[in-house]
């Protein structure tokens, strides 16, 4: 195990959309629960994953895919400490999205920037 | 496993957690609180409100830590701390009052 | 840092999004299907003999062969590891992103 108070800088890689396959949810569980653990952890979404935190997903059983509005749980990731949300600029303006579109304030990085961010980490987890 | 609220049966998982969040209302929250030998007061259910309010807004139930820290933001640091919250739910605020809650066991308990 | 990539490039933009963001000096492994970017002769010749100046990109022998090609369809430049030499670019990389 890690020795005690030692805090690594961990990066969460999202790259898919939500609800088509499993590992958007996957990757906000596998957060909140490392999230325990108080380590320094950023989150970044690249390609279709910018599509996890796009506002207004109407998901419910009676009107929808009958499957858990998982977006409404990016806004809890404050409590839990997990404040530094990064977009990828180019996926981004790919998709036609800006950032008032989103369900969280994030940071928008430019490509020299998300490299920089995967460089600085102890531990990266891809999903 | 099931309880009988009001003639009506409500399954539960084996840990004693409502498979259904629809199910719940207040009378399925005091016998699941009888099963651990608690009567419900005012002071549990400003808990159990909280947790429900905080399921609605965010679709997980929190950790205890994050329970712990924003029952203090919004009830006062008197009522945001372990010893408080462990006097009225012995086991455990986060694990025992969701289930009181009909919610499912917090993300990141065993 | 070492990057993985998995995917085909037909099949996602799990390579493209590498080379983009991968920083100069990185490894770049390319497995599974993602050695489909490692053939000379396609779309993705060019793109990839590029990225050759910026990155060392190595491709998985054992994936190479299994799907029916040999290691003259593999572009000159890009080095072709084994299992054993796999596990060394993890081991001597400290941190990984794979690009799923």
């Amino acid at each position: 195990m890690e020795e005690e108070g030692v805090v690594k800088k961990f990066l969460y890689v999202n790259r898919k959309a939500p609800y088509g396959s499993i590992y958007a949810l996957e990757s906000l569980e596998v957060v909140l629960i490392g999230a325990a653990f108080e380590q320094d952890v950023s989150m970044v979404f690249i390609d279709d994953g910018v599509y996890q935190l796009k506002k207004d997903q109407q998901t419910s059983v009676s009107s929808g895919i009958g499957m858990k509005d998982f977006s409404k749980t990016y806004r809890a990731l404050e409590g839990y400490d997990v404040e530094k949300l990064y977009v990828d600029k180019k996926s981004m303006e790919e998709r036609g999205l800006s950032v008032d579109e989103l369900v969280v304030p994030v940071t928008i990085l430019d490509d020299a920037q998300m490299g920089e961010l995967m460089e600085q980490q102890d531990v990266v987890l891809s999903f | 496993m099931a309880i009988e609220v009001n003639g009506k049966t409500i399954e539960t998982d084996e840990e004693g957690y409502l498979v259904n969040l629809a199910d719940w209302n207040a009378d399925a929250a005091k016998i699941l609180a009888t099963q651990d030998e608690l009567e419900l007061t005012d002071n549990h259910w400003e808990v159990i409100n909280f947790l429900r309010e905080y399921y609605d807004e965010y679709q997980i139930a929190p950790a205890v830590r994050v329970l712990t820290k924003a029952i203090g933001k919004k009830l006062g640091p008197e009522k945001g701390n372990s010893k408080y919250l462990y006097e009225l739910f012995p086991y455990g605020p986060a694990k025992q009052a969701c289930r009181f809650a009909g919610l499912p066991k917090p993300t990141g308990c065993v | 840092m070492l990057h993985t990539v998995n995917k085909s490039p037909y099949e996602t933009n799990s390579l493209s999004s590498c080379l983009r963001l991968a920083r100069k000096g990185h490894t770049i492994l390319l497995f599974e299907n993602g050695i489909y970017g490692a053939l000379k002769g396609t779309c993705f010749e060019n793109v990839v003999t590029d990225a050759l100046n910026k990155y060392q990109i190595c491709v998985l022998m054992p994936d190479i062969e299994a799907r029916g090609m040999r290691v003259d369809n593999v572009i000159t430049g890009i080095k072709t590891v084994d299992y054993a030499e796999f596990v060394d670019l993890v081991a001597s990389n400290s941190t990984v992103q794979a690009w799923l």
